[in-house]
């Protein structure tokens, strides 16, 4: 099989890692082909390009693939560099980047998914934790337009598709985002006006089904 | 760069090896603290306040925290000799894929083969043979991950150089052996001959008497105890 030229992203619609990947080529402007891909019958095209994982997103490019969605972004930054640098170009401002980034990895989706899966005390525990977490992240954004500063980059496209699971996860554990941390709702608001984000956020209401969808699978009441 | 270097770390970690590894590979002079985990320091918590673990790098006064987030800035600020990262974007995304594997899986593997018991050590040991299986293919029969010299992947799995060896003798269980994984155990050899490496480890002795010692008190906790 020759291999497939140019860039190809395989990747899940309502998957905020695959998303972050959407951004990154969107700020910088690159043609790819997007594959949609059904996460329960995985393509043997996803298994031989993620062989350890099995996950999405993949990026392949002329054929070779790379995964995990922040390695991805990084990769993305470094060879299309020409345009809408992500990463800033300072060491200790990029390691700092990377620190919070990875915070963002090890807790938003793993205390988002315990919201909407468990329900009593350990929800609410979760949802305590969850609300710590974004106090932290409202912290280290203080005053600013960005978490890049005055320009949109890695951190806000790390934390940004997140966002679009607020109603979801408000809904089900019976909080509000706004007026638990209104900087970063105000934050996540600066971010929308960006064509690069609004177009691939998915729709609020849409991940509320879906997320009723995996409710319903996982068997959880609701 | 004329800014004062200090690490904070501690003598049975490998996560404050890798640090001290990357700085000695560069040339670096740096002030190492031990911190005793039992009783932090104010100036640990106050360098990081988030987790308030080491390994954290002061430069100039000001933190670097995360091994591995460390070990990049290490290669971006020093960037003359030794470089620890490939130059390329796809060699360098496939380092940092194999780091984090080595960091979110391999690592939580071993460690909890040699801590459980029963029906858990047995899933956790298939899972491992699994892992050091994908790493005996991933040397591609190179001396070091890295290639002919020693690199950020090679680096990271200093665990599975000397901890993993270590604990898995305590345990009394034997997962990595030259006979399944001839390639990994050549690796380990050439890792630990290097006289750089030598020195930013622990002694093999000292390590073992510590955690057959607290074998109880370790083993009966969730949580990789350094």
């Amino acid at each position: 099989m020759a291999r497939e030229k140019g860039v190809v992203l395989l990747d899940f619609w309502v998957s905020p890692f695959g998303q972050r990947v959407r951004i990154a080529l969107a700020e910088k402007g690159v043609d790819y082909e997007y594959k949609e891909q059904d996460l329960i019958n995985k393509s043997e095209h996803l298994l031989k390009s993620n062989p350890v994982y099995k996950k999405i997103p993949v990026l392949l490019r002329d054929g070779k693939p790379i995964s995990e969605s922040l390695i991805i972004v990084q990769y993305i930054d470094e060879v299309w560099s020409n345009k809408a640098p992500l990463l800033p170009a300072e060491p200790l401002a990029r390691a700092n980047a990377r620190f919070w980034a990875d915070f963002i990895d090890k807790k938003v989706y793993e205390c988002g998914t315990r919201l909407w899966k468990l329900v009593g005390e350990e929800q609410e525990a979760a949802k305590k934790e969850f609300i710590e977490i974004f106090k932290l992240l409202q912290g280290e954004l203080g005053d600013r337009k960005f978490f890049g500063g005055e320009t949109f980059g890695f951190l806000d496209l790390a934390l940004v598709p997140f966002v679009a699971w607020f109603y979801a996860y408000e809904t089900f554990a019976k909080f509000s985002m706004d007026e638990e941390c209104p900087k970063i709702v105000a934050w996540a608001k600066r971010c929308m006006e960006r064509e690069s984000v609004s177009k691939t956020l998915s729709d609020p209401n849409k991940v509320y089904e879906f997320v009723l969808f995996l409710k319903k699978k996982f068997g959880v009441e609701y | 760069m004329g800014e004062e270097v200090k690490l904070f770390g501690s003598y049975a970690s490998p996560f404050s090896s890798r640090v001290e590894l990357a700085l000695k590979l560069k040339g670096v002079s740096f002030e190492n603290i031990k911190e005793d985990l039992a009783n932090k320091s104010a100036l640990l918590v106050q360098y990081n306040p988030v987790h308030k673990k080491i390994p954290v790098l002061l430069h100039g006064g000001r933190p670097v925290i995360e091994s591995l987030i460390i070990l990049e800035y290490i290669d971006e600020t020093w960037d003359g000799n030794h470089a620890i990262l490939p130059k390329d974007p796809f060699e360098r995304a496939l380092a940092c894929f194999w780091v984090k594997f080595i960091d979110d899986k391999v690592l939580r593997a071993l460690w909890m083969s040699c801590r459980s018991e029963g029906e858990m050590q047995k899933n956790f040991m298939e899972q491992s043979k699994e892992y050091l299986e994908l790493l005996e293919n991933e040397l591609k029969g190179n001396k070091f991950f890295g290639g002919d010299a020693i690199g950020i992947v090679d680096i990271s799995a200093n665990f599975i150089a000397l901890w993993a060896i270590v604990l898995q003798e305590v345990a009394g269980i034997s997962l990595i052996n030259e006979e399944k994984y001839p390639i990994l155990c050549n690796w380990i050899e050439e890792f630990l001959s290097s006289e750089v490496v030598k020195e930013s480890l622990p002694e093999k002795e000292k390590l073992f008497a510590y955690f057959h010692a607290k074998k109880e008190v370790i083993f009966a906790n969730k949580a990789p105890a350094y």
